[in-house]
């Protein structure tokens, strides 16, 4: 790491007026920031510390839904009652992701921010205009095995790998953040993260010094709540694909769909196109195989990642079989 | 940069750049080189360590972050002629090989007994509002940020299980 000016935030206040300034970063759990500044990924010559910000807790909202404080950690969001009840998907997508120890530092401000595992942005010794605008991204050509197959572009192709946005994504969640002139603004999850287009230095909506108060859910959808990650071992690593689903069946037919993919683009990737025409259809093969062309018709392989696409069509084929037979009974 | 940490019940007091993980203020500040260094970078678990009750990885928090933060070590488990019930657990199982993980697996192992203890879920919870279970399934998902390469997983789960079931039974008993 090289050095840097550590600031204990003692407000938000106070923290997005330091946010402002440049060359410095916010640091909560640390897992993914310390990580990057030790491979001089990152080099911030601030860092200013929000864990002592009164940002935690998990509460209910008048209209029904959940108020999560962007520093609650990973493992008590994972473990809270009301979203094991309510919000299946979340805590499956939580579990799903890193370790225990780590889940137990990561936040969910902190975890909506990580960076990409992209192995040419991790190496700086490689061309990469998310971490060097302009020098090209040596990813395409090279080793692409967990690169995007949507919403690419000729400059950078790398994917987002959280798992707990892929389930705010189906949950429609917004990003509460105050922003340093002291005002709240909510970010639906559908604009928070962006796809890279000719800025893939950009990767959010979030301003300089915008600091995460909260994630909001909206009230809770009935249903099956499924979340299913592909990986190269059983446990402790990232997503090739995950499927987050929320799916409603009523009569042997699809009522309500909402369904967002990971490990798959530069954001959680949903498509409208895909659920509308899963509403009203009866659940059955046809149908999976319907949605899952629908889906992949766009889709585009890199050479090293071309697997992704299969891979993809049978995880979501698997998770509407699996919604569908449990609400078939 | 002085930080104030409580180590296994003792306050100490350090001096030390910014950029000193909580690993490094342990091992080359403290002396205490029980806590082992791996990767260093979250990926392997030999540098875990309890805070604030909690298992964490002391690679990825700055010792800084930590003021005031109560911090246990291997060293702070138990001592030799008073070994804690999962250091013992870990001899009796034979639980390791060249031994390098294995202050940072009893740590995650000690702290994770308490989670299943609270009713966290896991990844492999069929019901994610049941009792969590003690399995084998359950202590090798939830263990699996510890990794082993002398690969004595059989017996790192056997001695969590010894120190699982035995805590099962004395609170039966209460
Ligand atoms: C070995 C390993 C395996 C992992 N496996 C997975 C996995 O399988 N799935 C998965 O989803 N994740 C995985 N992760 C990533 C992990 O989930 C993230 O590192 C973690 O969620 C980041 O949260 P944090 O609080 O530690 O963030 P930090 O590292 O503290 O911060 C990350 C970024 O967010 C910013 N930030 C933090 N809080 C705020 C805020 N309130 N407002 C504005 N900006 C903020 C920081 O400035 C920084 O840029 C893994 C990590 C490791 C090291
Ligand atoms: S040394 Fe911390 S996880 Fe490997
Ligand atoms: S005993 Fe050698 S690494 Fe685990």
């Amino acid at each position: 790491m090289i050095p840097f000016d550590y600031i204990r935030a003692e407000s938000s206040a106070a923290a997005a007026t330091e946010g402002c300034r440049p060359e410095t970063q916010f640091i909560a759990g640390g897992t993914n920031l310390l990580d990057l500044m030790k491979l001089q990924i990152v080099t911030p010559a601030r860092l200013v510390d929000v864990t002592r910000l009164d940002l935690g807790g998990v509460e209910e909202t008048a209209d029904g839904g959940l108020r999560i404080g962007a520093l609650v950690r990973n493992s008590d969001l994972a473990a809270d009652p009301r979203v094991r009840r309510d919000y299946a998907v979340l805590s499956r997508a939580l579990l799903a992701g890193a370790s225990g120890q780590l889940r137990n530092m990561a936040t969910t401000g902190g975890n909506l921010l990580q960076r990409t595992r992209c192995p040419y942005f991790y190496d700086t010794a490689q061309a990469c205009n998310k971490r060097q605008p302009g020098t090209g991204c040596a990813a395409i050509g090279g080793v692409t095995r967990n690169h995007a197959i949507f919403g690419a572009s000729e400059h950078c192709i790398a994917t987002h790998p959280s798992d707990m946005a892929v389930a705010l994504r189906a949950l429609d969640a917004a990003v509460e953040v105050e922003t340093p002139d002291g005002a709240r603004r909510l970010i639906p999850m559908a604009e928070f993260h962006c796809l890279p287009g000719d800025t893939p230095q950009i990767e959010t909506a979030l301003a300089p010094g915008d600091l995460i108060t909260a994630v909001l859910l909206p009230p809770p959808l009935r249903g099956s709540h499924i979340y299913r990650k592909v990986r190269d071992r059983a446990s402790y690593a990232f997503a090739l694909v995950s499927v987050a689903a929320v799916v409603r069946i009523e009569a042997g037919s699809f009522a309500e769909v909402a369904l967002a993919f990971g490990g798959v683009a530069h954001k959680p990737w949903r498509d409208a196109a895909v659920e509308a025409a899963l509403v009203g259809r009866p659940a059955d093969r046809a149908g999976f195989d319907a949605a899952a062309d629908l889906l992949l018709a766009e889709a585009r392989g890199q050479g090293g990642n071309e697997f992704k696409i299969p891979l993809l069509r049978r995880t979501l084929v698997a998770v509407l079989t699996e919604a569908a037979k449990g609400q078939m009974q | 940069m002085k930080t104030r940490l409580s180590i296994n019940g003792e306050t100490h007091e350090i001096d030390a750049d910014a950029r000193t993980t909580l690993l490094d203020a342990l091992r080359h500040h403290i002396g205490l080189t029980g806590t082992k260094k791996g990767c260093d970078h979250g990926q392997c678990g030999a540098c875990t360590v309890i805070v604030d009750g909690r298992r964490v990885n002391s690679c990825l928090t700055l010792a800084c972050m930590q003021d005031g933060a109560q911090i246990t070590t291997v060293e702070g488990l138990g001592a030799p002629g008073a070994l804690s019930p999962m250091q013992a657990a870990f001899l009796a199982q034979d639980g390791f090989q060249c031994g390098y993980c294995t202050p940072g697996q009893i740590c995650s192992a000690t702290a994770m007994l308490e989670e299943i203890r609270a009713g966290w879920p896991s990844h492999v919870s069929a019901d994610l509002e049941a009792p969590a279970r003690l399995s084998v399934e359950e202590i090798s998902e939830r263990m699996s940020g510890n990794l082993c390469r002398c690969a004595c997983y059989p017996n790192i789960v056997e001695a969590i299980t010894q120190v699982g079931e035995a805590e099962t039974v004395a609170e039966a008993a209460e």
